[in-house]
């Protein structure tokens, strides 16, 4: 059912996404490097496709900017059909991952060599690229040539170039891969308010999940050139679609079990260390095997036996006792590893919300995990 | 709509890129040897060629003349000069080697600062005309010049003489020595620059490594910095080993009697006898004698440049 | 290993390269050297010096034969040098653009092998090509045409290494980003590729201008009445002993290489220390 498309199926009237990407394989020497993958991207959007490296992203952006040619499918953008475009004549834009500036040409001339391109009038151009260099604040460095600037500020030139011939569509290969953590943070901010002011579509590659996260509105989970999960990061985080997805974005817990109660309004699965007493319905036969997929910072952890948690029928549901195998502490919080009766380890991330905590859990204490019915995810794949 | 005349525009570009080198080469290049080996087993009929193949009485008939081969094969003289040939041309890169390895070596572990000028320091000879520097070293061996004297002085004409480099001491120019010497010298240049270019990219920490891991210098350099530096020396030596086999104007300047190689043999053929046929004979002879080290360095050549680094 | 006896190693191994370095360097330029000094000999018997002169100098002014082959020379190298970056560069491209094509080993074998081919044999078989052209179609004349043919058969192949060398460093998004931006090929070409490459294109044109200015043995063969190049004319002199003309040709042209390569090799340096101190500059925190 998910496949990325909006809801233009359910109302005719709704004109046609602005990017829509249909169908799309590419095959290089018998490896199909994306296989049949079909997005719709509306227009403004930040769109992010995540994976980790090898898995068709940069294949499908590279077809979309026009240096790759789909081995079926079409591209369509804003009703036009890319099919036969060479780069060159694509009202779009790409920012690349190491950014490609030219190094004989000045701040200036980089950003002005796209409109050079197009034969605007000198006057227009003039204004026009002191209008980029305003919005990325580089001015004053306007005389300089690219190995005269620092590495965020090139990434400025690059992302200034890219938007001076507003493009219908920016593409952005690994935008923030370059830069190391701290830079990372404050260019993240800077980056997404830009991208929002000028307000164009954009379409990103990246396999931060933190940069998806962050700086899109809706994020495409690849794997081996197929589309595994589309949908805003909350939704990619909080309802993974399936197993992989579940374990590519986040940290989770997986663990199997069966499906023993099955009502509109909850489910109970039955795994080896616990029950589960799980807030929402799912589609599925009973007996069958699923997975449950529950996030570290969902699970409460103490020496006590947990009360009654809240939505819970009675205290055989949701809890799990278990040894501290693995401590790891990170200053804002803490990671333990519970070992669990059957052998399985579950991890839970806890805050430090106060500097000194009584009681606090150490290695080879006995602890109980326990966690509500809204926390876990029910996989069947 | 415009998918198909773009496509067919780039195919073109593509097409004529490929091609006119393609073109040239083909023709300039693979044709002349055609040319030779078709003249080499032609009968030469004082200043035309008879044809090769002729229709006569209804047949055709061959009119290849192998003479010219199997005088190679069996006059001692040919075969002596091919073999000398090859034989000083492998002299000369081990010396080359021998000396440019360290040269090199050194070159490349030199303070960064210092290496540009060093390596000018040693461009400036090769962009220097080499007829001109083969020349002056006739200058300094004949009588009275600064190496024959210097030789003199160390008493090493006498250890020469003994090796069989020169006749007797005292006569240093036109010896196998001499050739070598001048050689050597022309052809250093293309054995310290691969090889420098080379060592200079090798990554050092390598050398970190082996000494923690309990090597000494020594045997970390023949460990690990010789190994690695392998392509540098299959370039250098095919550099020099293979235009030496064909040497003209060093064995003709600074060679003698003694050293016949086997350029002066086909100059002289040509030349002086006359006799295109047995010229194209005996290039074609060497050609095959420096086939296999060629393709060796065609193949080093075609690979370096898939190589991405 | 003691630390002494290391660093003991060590001091030996510097010593020793110095020392390695040194006389290698001194065996290269003594000949030159030698050359240079005895230019101003005032005694055609060679090796004895009997005194300061420029006499070979100011003969140089009048001598006919070798300033006509200086002029043949000087024009035959002009030719072949812009004629080889050309073709050069169009097989760089090819080997380094185009990944696969039909006879591509062949093709790169057979633009490298005139780099090591003897060129005896090079020239031999190259005239008798020539010849067989000329008995058929009327023409090339053996001389300046037929001598330019040969100098780019090697000049190709010294241009090509080159050019591949640096279009191989060459970031490949770089002309993706200028199509990217609206340039059609060829303007990616001329406005992006050639000005980063343009220093490669230069050195490959000296290199092969070099090269021609020198050669003797393609020269002699290809050569026909008239065309008789600078290198033969020397060539000739010094086969039939030591002449001190040809020590003031080789000073004045010692000289000419000197300036150009050390002038060459300071502007380079100077452009690198600039760009080293801009980069550090930039990454300096503002």
């Amino acid at each position: 059912m998910d496949n990325g498309g909006l809801c233009a199926l359910l109302d005719p009237m709704q004109p046609a996404p602005f990017l829509q990407i249909q169908d799309i394989v590419k095959d290089f020497d018998g490896h199909r490097a994306v296989d049949h993958v079909s997005i719709d991207i509306a227009k403004g959007e930040v769109f992010a496709l995540l994976g980790s490296s090898g898995c068709g992203k940069t294949t499908l952006l590279r077809m979309l900017a026009g240096f790759e040619t789909p081995t079926s499918g079409t591209i369509t953008l804003d009703g036009h059909d890319l099919a036969g475009l060479p780069p060159y004549e694509r009202p779009l834009n790409m920012m690349f991952q190491s950014y490609a500036l030219f190094p004989h040409l000045t701040v200036w001339d980089n950003i002005a060599f796209g409109l050079r391109r197009a034969r605007m009038p000198a006057d227009e151009m003039r204004q026009r690229v002191e209008a980029m260099l305003k919005l990325v604040q580089l001015t004053a460095f306007a005389k300089r040539k690219p190995h005269q600037l620092s590495g965020g500020q090139q990434q400025r030139v690059a992302l200034a170039r890219s938007l001076a011939k507003k493009p219908q569509l920016l593409l952005l290969d690994e935008p923030l891969g370059a830069l190391d953590k701290k830079l990372r943070e404050e260019t993240q901010i800077e980056l997404a308010h830009i991208i929002e002011d000028v307000g164009v579509t954009c379409v990103m590659v990246t396999h931060d999940q933190e940069e998806a996260m962050t700086m899109a509105s809706r994020i495409a989970v690849m794997s081996e050139g197929r589309l595994l999960q589309v949908g805003a990061p909350g939704e990619i985080y909080e309802t993974p679609a399936n197993r992989f997805v579940a374990d590519f974005i986040g940290n989770v817990n997986l663990m199997d079990g069966r499906l023993v109660e099955d009502e509109p309004g909850h489910v109970v699965v039955e795994c080896a260390d616990c029950r589960h007493y799980i807030g929402h319905g799912i589609t599925g036969t009973l007996g069958m095997p699923v997975t449950v997929a529950l996030r570290p910072e969902k699970i409460r952890v103490g020496r006590a036996a947990p009360v009654t948690v809240e939505g819970v029928p009675d205290a055989a549901f949701n809890r799990a006792r278990g040894t501290v195998s693995e401590m790891s502490y990170f200053g804002s919080f803490t990671v333990y590893h519970l070992a669990l009766p059957s052998g399985a380890v579950l991890k839970v991330s806890q805050s430090n919300t106060e500097r000194e905590r009584g009681g606090q859990l150490t290695w080879g204490d006995e602890a109980w995990a326990s966690w509500s019915t809204l926390s876990p995810v029910v996989l069947t794949s | 709509m415009t998918k198909p005349s773009l496509r067919g525009r780039l195919r073109r570009g593509r097409a004529a890129v490929i091609a006119i080198p393609t073109l040239w080469l083909l023709v300039f290049f693979m044709l002349p040897f055609l040319v030779v080996m078709k003249i080499s087993v032609s009968e030469m009929d004082g200043a035309t060629f008879q044809d090769l193949v002729r229709l006569q009485d209804g047949s055709i008939a061959f009119n290849l003349k192998f003479a010219n081969y199997l005088l190679l094969v069996q006059d001692d003289l040919y075969f002596s000069t091919y073999l000398s040939s090859l034989k000083y041309a492998a002299v000369t890169t081990v010396a080359c080697l021998f000396i440019g390895y360290p040269f090199a070596y050194f070159m490349a572990r030199a303070r960064p600062t210092v290496q540009p000028a060093l390596l000018m320091l040693v461009m400036l000879p090769f962009w220097t005309s080499f007829l001109l520097r083969v020349y002056a070293w006739k200058g300094l061996l004949t009588e009275n010049g600064w190496a024959a004297n210097a030789i003199d002085a160390l008493g090493l004409d006498h250890v020469l003489a003994a090796v069989g480099l020169i006749p007797a001491p005292g006569q240093l120019m036109n010896t196998p020595f001499s050739l070598v010497l001048g050689m050597t010298y022309t052809y250093l240049p293309f054995m310290i620059l691969p090889l420098y270019s080379n060592l200079s990219k090798m990554d050092l920490r390598l050398l970190e490594a082996a000494a923690d891991l309990g090597a000494t210098a020594w045997v970390a350099f023949w460990t690990v910095t010789v190994p690695l530096s392998r392509a540098g020396i299959i370039a250098g030596s095919m550099l020099v080993f293979i235009p030496c086999v064909g040497e003209y104007v060093i064995p003709e300047l600074l060679g003698g009697p003694q050293t016949q190689m086997i350029g002066r043999t086909l100059w002289d053929e040509f030349f002086s006898n006359n006799d295109w046929p047995m010229a194209c004979a005996v290039t074609v002879a060497m050609v095959l004698l420096i086939i296999v080290p060629l393709a060796v360095f065609s193949r080093y050549q075609a690979e370096s440049t898939e190589r991405r680094p | 290993m003691s630390t002494r006896a290391r660093r003991g190693g060590q001091n030996l191994t510097r010593w020793f390269g110095r020392g390695w370095l040194g006389a290698g360097y001194l065996f290269l330029y003594i000949p030159i050297v030698a050359l240079v000094l005895y230019s101003f000999n005032d005694s055609s018997v060679p090796n004895v010096w009997q005194g300061f002169t420029v006499k070979w100098y100011r003969a140089l002014a009048s001598d006919r034969e070798l300033l006509d082959g200086l002029w043949l020379s000087l024009k035959i190298a002009f030719v072949t040098a812009t004629s080889s970056v050309v073709l050069g560069t169009l097989a760089a491209f090819a080997l380094v653009k185009y990944r696969r094509f039909g006879g591509r080993t062949l093709f790169a074998g057979m633009v490298a092998a005139p780099l090591v081919m003897p060129e005896v044999i090079i020239g031999l078989s190259l005239l008798l090509m020539l010849v067989s052209v000329q008995r058929a179609l009327g023409f090339p004349e053996r001389g300046m045409v037929t001598i330019w043919l040969g100098h780019l058969l090697l000049g190709m192949a010294y241009a090509t290494v080159v050019v591949q060398a640096r279009l191989q460093t060459l970031n490949a998004q770089l002309e993706e980003a200028a199509m990217d931006l609206g340039a059609r090929p060829w303007e990616v070409f001329h406005l992006v590729t050639l000005p980063m490459i343009a220093q490669a294109l230069l050195s490959a044109w000296l290199l092969t201008f070099t090269l021609s200015l020198d050669d003797v043995v393609l020269s002699a063969f290809l050569s026909g009445p008239g065309a008789t190049t600078m290198p033969l004319v020397i060539f000739s002199r010094a086969r039939l002993g030591l002449n001190p003309s040809v020590n003031a040709v080789a000073t004045l042209i010692v000289l000419a290489v000197s300036i150009g390569v050390v002038v060459a090799s300071w502007l380079i340096a100077r452009q690198e220390r600039q760009r080293a101190l801009d980069i550090a500059a930039a990454a300096r925190p503002t």
